[in-house]
């Protein structure tokens, strides 16, 4: 039935990009904030000839749609770093990119190496960096000034005042709290298992503690603004941005490391617009376009003065939060082997299922 | 000749219908239970078996998961039939033709906005800082906020919220069909109010109240965002955990034997209530 | 003592009095039935008796014992519906016992009871019947078995008759009348049309706006109304309308528009110089000359062949009169000269009826 499926949707596509059928329409499938209408205007202006459409999404839906339509339907994603390897390997969703038609001066070279390095599959390089930023927790500095790492989300003190988002991050994030090194056990696939045994553990016990789960930066910003939950996993962008609003709530690196993450940009197997892609991505890592991009996402663009980039207001909140000590902690996702999200999900769904 | 031309117009007539339950329905029903029975035995290797199937019987989290999403189902429909049997007997008896309309109106509201809007629209009232909590507050009932969200109760409320529509229309239209004079020949016959309503209204609306029953408990078995966003922490949902087999867990052959499973099991409810009440699909939704 | 009485019953809809003052005693065993035209308050009177309606003011007893404070569902009255209502979700033995199991009747005795009163109304074995599978006559039977079986005190019919068609309802006329005859109980038959209220009852109550005209047995109805909504309602009569002049003894003589004058019998208190109806009966007229001031003479419209209630329309200036022609004589034919007389004991004059134009 897979070619059948197939057909049937690149069918669909066909009729819906033929009502654009002048002008080339570059289809990016992204996260929220990563395609501001200032940036696709400007964009736009420069390139008449392109149409910018947006459909966003998060990891796990990227790789789910363009596993649907083997590729197709998108011209270019931007899936981090980690989430593109095993991906690649087991559904061939997408292609290699032509370097040279990438401005790769512009980024930060240990930044692109790390990706290069994570995305690499027989010779062929498959992802570039956008822009990085870090998973950690964030705390209202009135209520909970004591906050310093994973484990405070499940401190009694602050019982129904708590929140995290139930996915893997958290998973990773406890881990660490409770003294383990889950990249390390990627390769072990036992000796993770033991360790998802131990968190799964501790989260259902913290569920008494937690007020909710987060789905979105959207509620998350609610729940702190409200001042309904005073300590939280976090984006550090999402804390960015209440610090704007709030400089109570500041982002706090773990002690044991901010989880750090690099978005990327990947070419879709069946992108049908690589050239207005490449155009695309050389665009935004242009330092004034970089900036507009940054206020956006209030994450951080992959070019070497990627941090002055930044609008002021969360220039002052990275350096309440960060500290140099803290950017030389940053723990970077390692590639994910095949296998081990199945097991993060089982484990996931136990801490749900929870009472 | 003409007897062709009828027949073509016939075909013309009926093909959009046998498109659309052929390759909407029937097809990806045949393509989600063929996913089903394929086991991933490595990268891109396949074997076929149930073991899919076997995963989801020994695993209890997702056992109870489909058995409390089956029983909350059965709470909610019982619930909207207890409240919207009134409310349609109100707008088919007793309203006045001109309110009629906009009674049903005012049932209908509710389904002009998104799932996901309806879903907020409940979290601004009853979270902690939500309105009604601060009303309460502020009124001196409650000392402290409480936090309305988040709890079974919630989830049951919003549900029924969102599908009592589809309980009230099936019943008011067939209690509009109701002639009258068969409740006063009820009580002229010496029955009392509670024999009329159990042997006269309850028999004849039958055939409403089993398609309203069927369409809520399946609307609400196969809703998503009602309780995953009303229940936060403790909403373990089975939509939500087909949902996490294809996009978290990329996992799609558990996935389809996920989906085939509450689709199994969902009819089932649906029999085994037919069954317990001694109705059948023939005589009353089929019903001339 | 009486199987039902009505004393002094009014019913008011806000400013609307549907019912007024109406007062009816039923001797036990009779076919009784009240006759009007729509809106005359009838079946407002019957609600009230089964209780579905609330009187005003006034009183009804059943076998002498008032009801008012009883529920519908407590008095020993049962109806039968215009469209009979039928329980349509049951079956028809089911729909015979539901009243015995609203009386908590042991289960034993419900089983036989169903099936003798079956047997009475002539379906034997009809029970497990569905009600969608009866004719119209079959249903008709049902709707009285179910209440009968129930033994009531009175049996109420709301135009029963109505929704079937003209052959079947000649039929059914005679059919009702047997079965109340078997059954020997009261029963309360409402209708607007004369000829089922003439045909089947012991007495009838010819209603008006609420109130009753005339009770009485059918044959007094129709030879002696007592007002002129009674002559014109019941039976065929030709009007003709003009104003009293000389009244002599109960014999009035009547100046009819356009001059003519004619003589009849002053039938309610009309005085000299009212302005009243002459109704004239087709059966009361003959063709051919007559006793002075009790004829017309006119010209043959039609013929209107019917059998042995054949009639000849003679018009007479302003007027079409309706004569009865029984044995369909052949000696005149459209267009002739005619004559057509009476016996003024037989030309009934009332007061003109408020409203009326011409022929009811």
């Amino acid at each position: 039935m897979k070619p059948t499926f197939r057909a049937l949707l690149a069918g669909t596509a066909m009729v819906l990009a033929g009502g654009t059928a002048n002008a080339e329409t570059l289809r990016l499938l992204t996260w929220g904030g990563y395609a501001p209408e200032d940036v696709i205007a400007a964009f736009e202006a420069e390139y008449p000839d392109i149409d910018v459409e947006v459909t966003l999404s998060n990891n796990e839906e990227m790789i789910a749609k363009l596993r649907a339509t083997g590729g197709t339907g998108f011209d270019l994603a931007q899936p981090s770093h980690d989430r593109v390897y095993a991906a690649q390997l087991e559904y061939n969703i997408y292609k290699p990119l032509d370097l040279s038609q990438i401005n790769t001066d512009a980024m930060t070279p240990n930044l692109l190496e790390g990706v290069k390095a994570n995305t690499t599959i027989e010779g062929e390089v498959y992802s570039v960096p956008h822009q990085w930023g870090t998973s950690g927790v964030m705390a209202n500095m009135k209520e909970a000034p004591e906050v310093a790492g994973w484990n405070d989300l499940c401190d009694e003190q602050y019982a129904g005042r708590t929140s995290m988002r139930l996915r893997r991050t958290i998973l990773l994030g406890t881990a660490y709290g409770m003294g383990m090194d889950p990249f390390a056990l990627y390769a072990d696939p036992e000796g993770y298992q033991d360790m998802l045994d131990q968190v799964t553990e501790k989260l259902i016990a913290c569920k008494s503690v937690i007020k909710t789960y987060w789905s979105g930066g959207d509620d998350l910003s609610a729940l702190m603004l409200s001042g309904e939950v005073v300590v939280s996993e976090t984006w550090d962008s999402t804390a960015f941005k209440l610090y704007g609003e709030n400089p109570d709530i500041v982002f706090v690196p773990p002690e044991t490391g901010a989880l750090a993450w690099i978005d990327t940009f990947t070419i879709p197997r069946g992108g049908e617009a690589d050239d207005a892609a490449y155009k695309w991505i050389n665009f935004v890592l242009r330092p004034e376009i970089t900036k507009m991009m940054s206020a956006s996402t209030g994450a951080i663009a992959a070019v070497p003065n990627g941090i002055d980039l930044m609008p002021d207001d969360k220039k002052a909140a990275i350096s309440a939060a960060f500290d140099q000590e803290d950017l030389d902690n940053l723990k970077f996702f390692a590639n994910i082997p095949p296998g081990i999200e199945d097991m993060e999900g089982l484990a996931l769904e136990r801490i749900k299922a929870a009472n | 000749m003409s007897r062709d031309a009828g027949r073509l117009s016939l075909i013309l007539l009926f093909t959009p219908f046998a498109l659309w339950i052929l390759l909407l329905i029937i097809l990806p029903q045949i393509g989600i239970g063929y996913v089903s029975i394929r086991e991933k035995v490595g990268i891109n290797t396949y074997e076929y078996g149930f073991k899919n199937y076997f995963d989801f019987i020994t695993e209890p989290v997702y056992r109870n998961t489909l058995l409390r999403t089956a029983w909350m189902s059965i709470l909610v429909t019982a619930l909207a039939l207890v409240i919207g049997f009134p409310i349609a007997w109100y707008i088919a008896k007793i309203a006045r033709e001109r309110s009629r309309a906009a009674l049903f109106l005012m049932c209908l509201i509710p389904l002009w906005v998104s799932d996901l809007v309806r879903a907020y629209g409940w979290i601004v009232l009853l979270r902690e800082t939500g309105v009604i909590s601060m009303t309460l507050v502020k009124w001196g009932i409650i000392s402290q906020p409480i936090e309305m969200l988040y709890n079974d109760m919630t989830v049951i409320i919003g549900l029924v919220y969102t599908v009592i529509l589809f309980m009230i229309v099936p019943l008011v239209s067939t209690l509009q069909g109701m002639d009258d004079a068969l409740l006063e020949a009820g009580y002229n016959l010496g029955g009392s109010r509670v024999t009329v309503f159990r042997r006269i209204i309850v028999p004849y609306a039958m055939p409403g109240i089993v398609a309203g029953c069927i369409i809520t408990f399946m609307l609400t078995a196969g809703s998503y965002l009602t309780p995953i966003l009303l229940g936060g922490k403790n909403s373990s949902w089975f939509t939500e955990q087909i949902y996490n087999q294809f996009i978290t867990r990329y996992n799609w052959e558990s996935g389809s034997a996920f989906g085939v499973s509450l689709l199994v099991f969902t009819s089932f409810v649906v029999w085994a209530g037919l069954r317990l009440t001694g109705q059948s699909l023939a005589t009353t939704v089929a019903k001339e | 003592m009486y199987d039902l009485s009505c004393t002094d019953l009014t019913k008011t809809f806000g400013t609307f009095t549907a019912v007024s003052d109406v007062s009816l005693d039923i001797p036990s065993g009779s076919f009784f039935s009240i006759l009007g035209p729509s809106g005359c308050g009838k079946t407002t009177l019957m609600r009230m008796i089964a209780g579905f309606e609330r009187p005003t003011s006034g009183d009804i007893a059943i076998k002498g014992e008032s009801v008012l404070k009883l529920p519908p569902n407590k008095r020993n009255v049962k109806m039968v519906f215009q469209h009979l209502a039928l329980f349509p979700m049951m079956t028809v033995g089911e729909n015979i016992a539901y009243g015995l199991r609203c009386r908590k009747e042991p289960k034993s005795e419900i089983a036989g009871k169903v099936a003798r009163v079956l047997d009475r109304v002539g379906l034997p074995g009809n029970e497990d019947k569905k009600i969608d599978q009866l004719s119209g006559g079959q249903k008709q039977r049902i709707a009285i078995a179910r209440c009968m079986v129930l033994e009531p005190d009175v049996l109420l019919l709301d135009e029963p008759l109505g929704a079937l068609d003209l052959k079947l309802r000649e039929h059914m006329k005679i059919e009702l009348k047997q079965l109340q005859h078997q059954f020997e109980t009261t029963f309360l038959y409402i209708t607007h049309d004369q000829s089922e209220a003439l045909v089947m009852s012991d007495n009838v109550a010819v209603m008006n706006t609420g109130r009753f005209e005339q009770i009485g047995a059918p044959k007094t109805l129709y030879d002696a109304p007592a007002s002129g909504f009674v002559a014109g309602f019941v039976g065929d009569a030709t009007v003709l309308e003009g104003k009293l002049g000389e009244v002599r003894g109960n014999q009035g003589r009547v100046i009819l528009e356009g001059g003519k004058e004619v003589i009849g019998t002053v039938s309610d208190g009309s005085k000299s110089g009212d302005a009243v109806e002459v109704f004239l009966r087709p059966e009361a007229l003959k063709l051919g000359e007559g006793e002075s001031g009790c004829q017309l003479g006119g010209k043959v419209e039609s013929l209107l062949f019917n059998g042995a209630s054949s009639r000849i329309l003679v018009q007479t200036g302003r007027n079409l009169i309706e004569v009865a022609d029984p044995e369909q004589r052949s000696d005149v034919g459209e267009g002739s000269a005619v004559t057509v007389s009476w016996t003024p004991d037989r030309a009934r004059i009332f007061a003109r009826r408020p409203g009326s134009g011409a022929a009811a």
